[in-house]
């Protein structure tokens, strides 16, 4: 690899753009190749293809094995709540790969002493998720319990294509929320996509325990999806 | 707070900032199971020291030798790891999967 071509999907990495980087496994020549934009470079279908499932690999082109590394932008998790849970859920994903956001319109929970080099927004939980714009790589989770911020925020997810949807709350908090999407007009198959109650049954106890359930699950709906 | 994992890619430029010889292996293809996925990747430097990894452990010793080798000569390396292949690599993966990894030097 050039010092050069290294340069530039850092570069790329940290301007979000997802890049793919193409060796000649016999040259051992490269070049990259931007998924989500325009150009002619012949292996642009393929590229944006490995990007789109986030899978390296080898492909043929005349006849030269060519390895496509997809340098897709970090998956990201987005926090509704600034409660004692998101403290530990926030510092575990940063850790297993995603950029996270807590997003809190109440300032005593969303203050820097609690979420030291979190990124915190105090917008209302859907102002920021139209400034946030989700997407299939991204996961939201819902802590306060309280309607007044969770469901506006479940009500944009449930209109996008997000990987993971998940909600803090007791079976009945969770059955009264579905009756409130339901009479918003959401179908029983939209509101199947929220986990609820939050994160794998392992027997949580703690804020850390929690965060490490729902982690779990997260991690699950990533990488075995249901069908 | 931003994505921690994988930062094989700025250890490279931090060491090649330093002036170090650096070299890159890449799991390119994988059979059965295997550690790491196709795309992992493991940096060394010229002296041996690495970041990141291309198995369970279970190759890194092999693939940092013929990373040194690399910085060395510059010339890229397609190396082979499975239990079917105990007569040219030394190592093999206990778990019974196969992997190829290839290496190039950072320059």
């Amino acid at each position: 690899m050039k010092d050069a071509t290294l340069q530039q999907i850092l570069a790329d990495q940290a301007a979000k753009r997802a890049v793919v980087l193409a060796t000649d496994l016999a040259s051992g020549d490269e070049r990259l190749v931007y998924p989500h934009e325009a150009g002619n470079d012949p292996l642009l279908g393929e590229a944006q293809a490995a990007a789109r499932l986030d899978k390296s690999g080898v492909v043929e082109h005349d006849g030269a094995k060519v390895f496509l590394n997809v340098y897709n932008p970090p998956l990201r998790l987005i926090i509704v709540g600034a409660v004692h849970i998101a403290q530990p859920l926030a510092r575990m994903a940063a850790m297993t790969g995603y950029d996270v956001t807590v997003v809190d319109p109440r300032a005593a929970f969303a203050s820097e002493e609690r979420f030291p080099g979190v990124t915190v927004m105090t917008e209302w939980p859907d102002d920021a998720m139209a400034t946030l714009a989700p997407d299939a790589r991204t996961a939201i989770v819902t802590l306060t319990h309280d309607p007044k911020l969770d469901d506006p925020a479940l009500e944009v997810a449930l209109r996008l294509p997000v990987f993971y949807i998940g909600a803090l709350g007791s079976k009945k908090t969770h059955n009264a929320r579905l009756y409130r999407l339901g009479k918003a007009g959401f179908s029983d198959a939209d509101m199947a996509r929220i986990c609820g109650p939050v994160g794998l049954a392992i027997g949580a106890k703690s804020p850390a325990e929690i965060a490490v359930a729902v982690l779990a699950q997260i991690t699950e709906r990533l990488r075995q999806p249901p069908v | 707070m931003t994505a921690e994992a994988d930062n094989v890619l700025e250890q490279i430029a931090a060491w090649r900032k330093e002036g170090k010889g650096v070299a890159l292996a890449t799991v390119v293809t994988t059979w059965g199971s295997s550690p790491r996925p196709v795309g992992s990747q493991l940096a060394v430097d010229n002296s041996g020291k690495f970041v990141g990894s291309v198995s369970g452990g279970c190759i890194e010793g092999a693939v940092v030798e013929e990373a040194l080798a690399a910085i060395k000569d510059g010339e890229t390396r397609f190396l082979d790891f499975g239990v079917t292949n105990e007569q040219a690599w030394e190592v093999g993966l206990a778990c019974g999967g196969k992997v190829q990894v290839f290496v190039e030097r950072v320059a």
